[in-house]
């Protein structure tokens, strides 16, 4: 009971902190905007219009909206696990530690936190996607959710397995370089998986990351690179995974 | 003090055997031992560096031991963590509370926290908000408070919850007098009403003076002297005399009676003498050509430098905008 209404108080503050830091919001909203409206639009001049064969028959801009989305939600996740390494430096997590709760109630609290700000995010950006030729069905919305919570739930919980782990904000950068960049440009993100150079071929086959856009580009566009099964199936393992790990350093977080 | 034996046996809420923590090389804590009794109000009282957030933090399971053993309420602080975490509340040094949200939403997500039951939530929230007496700004952000509101705001959330044992780091720091004997007076209900015990840390004299039963000297990690403050005092004496004297006539006063102890440095003499007052002229007749005579009772600051030779930090040296603006320490 206890642990159900300290769960609930983790995910609350998260929540209500993000409703409140509204510049956060919209500071976050602008990154993708430039990738599609700069990014999309310039190249897309280029690389084909609407109707190039290159791109499926979409514009390039509706080609990258999918990867745009998972860009939002990679940042936001991951930034916001990281972050815990702030609330350890300002001793708001001591007063999170010295409650009875079980390390897996601050972790599932703080996930689906975090979970939610990602998925309100990634909200904002669908409703903007229609300025960008893209256009729902009663079926791809709920897919499309169902990737981006998968995406959400284990880039979060990469985060917070970092984040628990660190003690300053020095390997912030690290992270950024090491992790966030490659894992959203080695992705398909940006780019058809057709005659790509052999190795990269191999590295981005080897990305969940790859296999959750091509999950969400399948349901927006109806364009799938492998099968939405293998899709679903590596969006839940990649959950699954990260989570585990994400629990398991909880656990091990010193305090 | 409240040693209350009940079918024999005493009833210890709080013990330590040789509790240690070491950090690298650095002794923080010391191979301390503590017995406190249920519903006792015991005070650390040390210099900066002492080991006292340390010591605390080791009983609130947040820092494990290097060495030793620790039960609180019962419960080993190794093995049973979470029952001890069930029975303590704790008032950190450092700032602790959500800048971004409001004070009453600190409350809330406490008493969430601390499994305050759901029809008691606001009325407990309230309770503590007049105590500190913060009704009128609970709904604005902490990040607008001050320094002093934010340590009532703090100090609310800690008692929050009624827990059995309180662990109290230097509540009162940078609180005005008046807010201060207002909480000092709480701590005391609390502690005689409600049966609570609590093990409050300061470096304010006349906190541990007029509020604990017990006091334990500390000063680099080790516990130099233990007991009541008024017989810590009674140790050095009844009253005290300060002088500066030309040539003082030490071997004189020193064979008085009357007199516990004579010191002299820099040409200010202090004795300390066994009785009150009624032997001041016959001393300073012996004691030579004073160009300045003081008398009062001894503090326990006397006896701290008594124990150590040094001074706690004086009481406003730092000031709780300074703590907040250093951050972080503990
Ligand atoms: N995490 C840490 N790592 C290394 N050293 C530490 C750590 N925490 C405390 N110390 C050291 O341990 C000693 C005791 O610190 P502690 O914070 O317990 O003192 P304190 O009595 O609470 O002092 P203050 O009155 O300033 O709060 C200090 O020398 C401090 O530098
Ligand atoms: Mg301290």
């Amino acid at each position: 009971m206890s642990e159900l209404s300290g769960f609930y108080a983790l995910w609350y503050r998260e929540v209500k902190v993000f409703l409140r830091e509204r510049s956060r919001i919209i500071s976050s909203l602008v990154t993708p905007l430039i990738w599609l409206v700069a990014f999309g639009g310039g190249l897309g001049s280029i690389v084909g219009g609407g109707g190039s064969q290159a791109f499926y028959g979409v514009s390039y801009q509706a080609f990258i909206f999918p990867g745009v989305l998972m860009l939002t939600v990679l940042f936001t996740s991951i930034f916001f696990g990281l972050y815990i390494v702030w609330d350890k430096k300002v001793d708001f997590f001591k007063e999170v530690l010295v409650a009875p709760l079980s390390r897996l109630t601050l972790f599932s609290g703080k996930m689906m936190g975090g979970c939610t700000d990602s998925l309100l995010q990634a909200a904002i950006l669908l409703i903007l996607g229609v300025f960008f030729g893209i256009s729902y069905t009663i079926t791809s919305l709920p897919i499309t959710i169902f990737f981006v919570l998968c995406m959400a739930a284990g880039t979060v919980s990469l985060g917070l397995a970092i984040g628990s782990q660190m003690t300053s904000f020095e390997g912030f950068g690290l992270v950024q370089s090491f992790v966030v960049l490659p894992l959203y440009f080695l992705s398909g993100a940006l780019f058809p998986l057709t005659n790509l150079p052999g190795w990269l071929m191999t590295v981005t086959r080897l990305n969940p990351l790859t296999y959750i856009v091509d999950g969400m580009r399948g349901a927006l566009l109806g364009i799938y690179q492998f099968s939405p099964w293998l899709d679903a199936g590596i969006a839940l393992g990649f959950m699954a995974v990260f989570i585990a790990i994400g629990t398991f350093a909880f656990m091990k977080m010193s305090s | 003090m409240c040693n209350l034996p009940i079918k024999g046996v005493f009833l210890l809420i709080i013990k330590t055997e040789g509790i240690t923590k070491k950090f690298k090389d650095l002794v923080a804590v010391d191979h301390i031992d503590l017995s406190i009794d249920e519903g006792e109000i015991f005070g650390l009282l040390g210099p900066n560096g002492a080991g006292k957030t340390t010591l605390l933090s080791m009983l609130a399971t947040l820092l494990p031991l290097t060495e030793g053993a620790a039960q609180v309420n019962g419960f080993d602080v190794r093995q049973k963590p979470s029952s001890v975490r069930k029975s303590i509340g704790m008032v950190f040094q450092a700032p602790s509370s959500d800048e971004i949200l409001t004070g009453w939403e600190n409350l809330y997500l406490h008493a969430l926290m601390f499994g305050v039951p759901k029809d008691l939530r606001r009325q407990r929230i309230d309770e503590v908000l007049q105590l500190v007496d913060l009704k009128d700004r609970a709904n604005e952000r902490v990040k607008t408070y001050s320094g002093g509101m934010r340590r009532r705001l703090e100090l609310a959330r800690g008692l929050l919850h009624k827990p059995k044992i309180l662990f109290l780091d230097e509540p009162t720091l940078g609180l005005d007098p008046q807010t201060r004997e207002h909480i000092w007076e709480y701590i005391e209900r609390l502690s005689k009403e409600e049966k609570v015990t609590i093990l409050i840390t300061t470096h304010y004299m006349e906190e541990a003076d007029s509020l604990c039963d017990r006091v334990a000297v500390i000063d680099h990690g080790k516990i130099i002297a233990l007991d009541s403050p008024a017989n810590l005092k009674m140790n050095l004496g009844k009253s005290m005399i300060k002088a500066r004297v030309e040539n003082p006539n030490l071997d004189l006063i020193k064979a008085l009676p009357y007199v516990n102890k004579v010191e002299s440095k820099d040409g200010e003499v202090t004795i300390h003498l066994s009785e009150a007052g009624n032997h001041i002229q016959e001393v300073l007749c012996n004691l030579g050509n004073a160009s300045y005579v003081e008398l009062r009772e001894p503090t326990l600051n006397d006896v701290f430098l008594q124990l150590t030779g040094k001074e706690i930090r004086s009481a406003s040296a730092e000031t709780i905008e300074e703590q907040y603006a250093k951050g972080y320490n503990a």
